[in-house]
């Protein structure tokens, strides 16, 4: 228990660290927001961008500012987004659930798969279904992800009818309950399983090197000489040690689930922060910006977290110390 | 006289394209009767183990079955399928390897390791199989086997997870145990333990025990019959007291007379006064890193420790794995950094030294490391790697490299070596290689942490004599760790006997050996097997 404590007071401090450093940084960019936001409203004359220097706090020291945002933080309060005339943590929230979606059915299909060909190749290393599984994987990692995805959608629903081609569900369909879900299901796809794919290569590649390995240590070669069935020395005995290695890349990636899914949110005009961070950059929305990185390096906080104590459970020698 | 349970005739497997030599086991025929341990001797390359693993249906898919049978229970073991194998092992044949600490799946607890036995086989329900588990592991002397069955691997020491080891082989009562040296990995205590259960259990359950090592102690303690093999073909087989005693082979004469004696040599003593390194009050206590709120963990790993290695003399540390002797080797060339004492080295305090002349000091004490696979850089050629200690301490590149092909010479190697890769050399040529780096830069103290543990008896004694003539001729000191009583029997002047961070006995080899005072010295004596060849 102690253990979470202490990472969770780790945690803070290294979200704090991040904060200041990307209020900085983003500071630090040429370009006063009052006085575009000004030009933008066409009016720059001196008052108006005093007001609105006044309004947004921006005409306090900067480590007054700091301060201010700090405290917001603590109340959930990201600041307001200038641009969209909304509270960037609405904006966020209204987002994420999208993005959550999308990310985590495309981690679970790369990590479903993944595991899977890759303890297949690992099975029959050296054999043809090793190299077809390897070459696959491989061709989906390559190839770059828009590409992917506008094949998909070419095939899939220009050509074939079969999925939607984009957004997460029908708009202005005004559907409810189980016929919305399934709506939105079939949105969903098209952009996880082409967003799976791009992640199952490492996945595979991971697994399959590791299973390798495993299979050449001692205790194997005990179970051997225990007389267990093949099938039981490779699930129990070799996948699960192996499986370690692919924790920690999965710990990894989760982390990035949250902001990692701009290009295909992109393409499948997919509603998700992703797509709200790309259009924050192209506008200059700075609180909006630096509300997104808060989110998601908290969310990369969070999920670290979440993977050392799934490590703690898979392995034993790691002990959680009182 | 009891019929044979396995009877291998003529045994031929093949090494794949490319190796050393054509077959890895050639025409090896022996039996092994109820009741009764052989031993199969070899150096590393033997082919013993292939043996073992034939035996086991274990054999690598690169090792081809060339001929001969193997026969057990009236069927020919070289012709079985996966299913029979799979029948086979463990419930008749079972097996243990040398390496407790990985020879375990590390996520799964020790019960549950021993219980999947009877699961492998369909016998028994899940209830029962604990039951037989924990009764398993009392019958093995785990102590506190309700406490040992819920334990992971990580958390039993080596001698705890060999007993483990065992209880599993056990389980299903086998006719045949493959034991592949058990206990080669364990302290020499905890291997006499581990012979002793393996004897008693052989006894008791009138198995027929395959133990494959190569130590002579242990096969004087506990072998009926022995099997000597070399280059993969059997040079001599017969009862273990015929053998040992009456050896009439050269190959087995000259391994038995390779096996160091425990009779340290005479030796003149060397003059106490102006000692080559003196330490006094040498301290190390390891703080596991605590987190915010974790408590530390403190282990001793020198307490208060003191000695004087003379002018030309050999000092012996020896002592158990966790004795804090390999520690004071690393404190003493300041691989680490001690927490408080002083090692005067030629009238200068080595432990207060920083920066650049914590530098150039360290030139004057040298290390040779165990492990002569990981401790050369593998992507370095030999040269550079020798002459890589002298450069950084100024000597112009070409002058070091040629002193680098002098040293190898010096060390019995070619000087040719210097532009060859580590991994082209044997085990005890890279321990030659190790010690011409330690001495390229001319140190007065050389520090050996167990530098023979890993090689063969033969070239063991070797790489010993080397060092012996190389401390003369150089007019070096030496350090020399061992867990080896033997060993340090036969190199050191004087030895210090270490337990828990404590020199708890210091004084000649000679009078160590024959007037041991420490109980603790007493029980390292009395656990060394005698393999003398009487």
């Amino acid at each position: 228990m102690s253990f979470i404590v202490q990472r969770l007071v780790k945690m803070v401090v290294v979200l704090l660290a991040i904060v200041v450093l990307n209020f900085f940084l983003i500071r630090a960019a040429p370009g006063d927001p009052a006085l575009v936001m000004a030009g933008e409203a066409g009016a720059s004359d001196e008052i108006f961008v005093a007001q609105l220097r006044e309004r947004f706090g921006l005409d306090q020291p900067l480590p007054v500012q700091l301060a201010l945002y700090v405290k917001g933080i603590a109340t959930l309060d990201l600041g307001f987004s200038f641009r969209q005339q909304m509270p960037v943590a609405d904006l966020i929230f209204s987002r994420l659930p999208a993005t959550l979606l999308l990310t985590l059915s495309a981690f679970a299909i790369s990590l479903a798969l993944g595991v899977l060909f890759g303890s297949l190749a690992a099975r029959r290393a050296g054999s043809w279904s090793d190299t077809l599984i390897t070459v696959v994987a491989l061709v989906f990692y390559a190839t770059p992800l828009f590409w992917v995805a506008l094949m998909a959608v070419l095939v899939f629903s220009v050509t074939m009818g079969w999925l939607p081609a984009f957004g997460y569900e029908t708009v202005g369909a005004g559907l409810t309950g189980v016929a919305r879900l399934s709506d939105i299901a079939q949105h969903l796809v098209l952009p996880a399983t082409t967003l799976g794919l791009f992640f199952m290569a490492t996945y595979a590649r991971m697994t399959r090197a590791s299973m390798l390995q495993v299979s050449r240590l001692d205790f194997v070669k005990t179970a051997r000489a225990k007389g267990l069935g093949e099938g039981v020395i490779q699930r129990r005995h070799v996948l699960r040690n192996a499986l370690l290695p692919v924790v920690t890349l999965a710990g990894l990636q989760a982390g990035t689930l949250v902001g990692g899914a701009v290009l295909t949110e992109t393409v499948f005009a997919w509603p998700g922060i992703g797509r709200l961070m790309y259009e924050a950059l192209l506008q200059r929305d700075y609180n909006l910006l630096l509300g997104i990185f808060v989110v998601s390096s908290a969310m990369v906080l969070i999920f670290n977290l979440v993977t050392d104590l799934i490590y703690r459970l898979v392995d034993p020698r790691i002990e959680i110390k009182a | 006289m009891a019929e044979p349970v396995v009877s291998i005739r003529d045994l031929t497997l093949d090494l794949p394209l490319g190796g050393d030599r054509v077959h890895a086991v050639d025409g090896v025929s022996f039996d092994l009767m109820p009741g009764r341990i052989l031993c199969v001797v070899g150096e590393s390359g033997s082919g013993k183990s292939m043996c073992a693993h034939a035996l086991m249906g274990l054999l690598p898919s690169a090792i081809k079955v060339m001929g001969g049978e193997i026969r057990f229970d009236g069927r020919d073991l070289l012709k079985q399928d996966a299913a029979a194998w799979a029948d086979l092992r463990g419930r008749r044949i079972a097996m243990i390897f040398q390496e407790p600490m990985t020879a375990l799946n590390p996520l799964m607890r020790i019960g549950d390791q021993i219980a999947e036995m009877f699961e492998a086989h369909g016998l028994l329900t899940p209830a029962e199989r604990r039951a037989r588990a924990l009764a398993l592991a009392a019958e093995v002397g785990l102590p506190d086997p309700e406490r040992i069955i819920r334990a992971y691997p990580h958390q039993l020491s080596g001698g705890q997870r060999q007993r483990a080891m065992i209880a599993m082989a056990l389980a299903l009562e086998p006719a045949v145990l493959v034991a592949d040296e058990p206990t080669t990995a364990l302290d020499v205590t905890t291997q006499a333990q581990i012979l002793r259960l393996i004897a008693e259990l052989q006894v008791r359950r009138n198995m027929a025990v395959m133990f494959i090592t190569h130590d002579f102690g242990v096969v004087s303690r506990i072998a009926d019959e022995v099997v000597v093999l070399q280059h993969g073909r059997v040079v001599e087989q017969g009862a273990a007291d015929a053998v040992l005693t009456r050896p009439t082979h050269p190959y087995t004469q000259a391994l038995l007379a390779a096996v160091p004696s425990l009779e340290p040599p005479p030796r003149m003593p060397l003059p106490a006064e102006n000692p080559a390194v003196e330490v006094t009050g040498l301290s190390k206590t390891y703080v596991s890193s605590a987190g915010w709120f974790r408590p530390k963990r403190r282990v001793a790993a020198a307490r208060d420790v003191a000695f004087a290695i003379r002018r030309g003399e050999t000092l012996g540390l020896v002592g158990e794995s966790g004795s804090g002797k390999s520690s004071i080797a690393r404190l003493l060339v300041r691989l680490i950094e001690p927490d408080a004492g002083a090692i005067r080295v030629g009238g200068s305090d080595f432990a207060a030294c920083t920066g650049p002349a914590l530098r150039m000091a360290r030139q004057r004490i040298q290390m040779v490391f165990q492990d002569p696979f990981a401790s050369l850089n593998p992507r370095r050629k030999v040269g550079r790697i020798i002459a890589d200690g002298p450069v950084a301490h100024g000597v112009a590149p070409d002058a070091a490299l040629a002193r680098a092909r002098d040293l190898l010479q010096l060390v019995g190697l070619d000087a040719g070596a210097i532009d060859r890769f580590p991994h082209e050399f044997s085990g005890g040529q890279r321990q030659r290689i190790g010690i011409a780096r330690a001495l390229a830069l001319e140190p007065e103290v050389l520090v050996a942490d167990e530098p023979v543990s890993a090689l063969d008896v033969s070239v063991q004694a070797q790489v010993l004599r080397l060092l012996e003539d190389l401390k003369a001729r150089l007019g070096l000191s030496m350090l020399f760790i061992t867990h080896d009583l033997r060993v340090a029997a036969q190199i050191c002047d004087r030895i210090a006997v270490m337990r828990k961070g404590e020199i708890v006995e210091l004084k000649t080899a000679a009078e160590l050996f024959a007037r041991p005072e420490h109980p603790y010295t007493r029980e390292l004596l009395a656990a060394v097997p005698s393999g003398e060849a009487a």
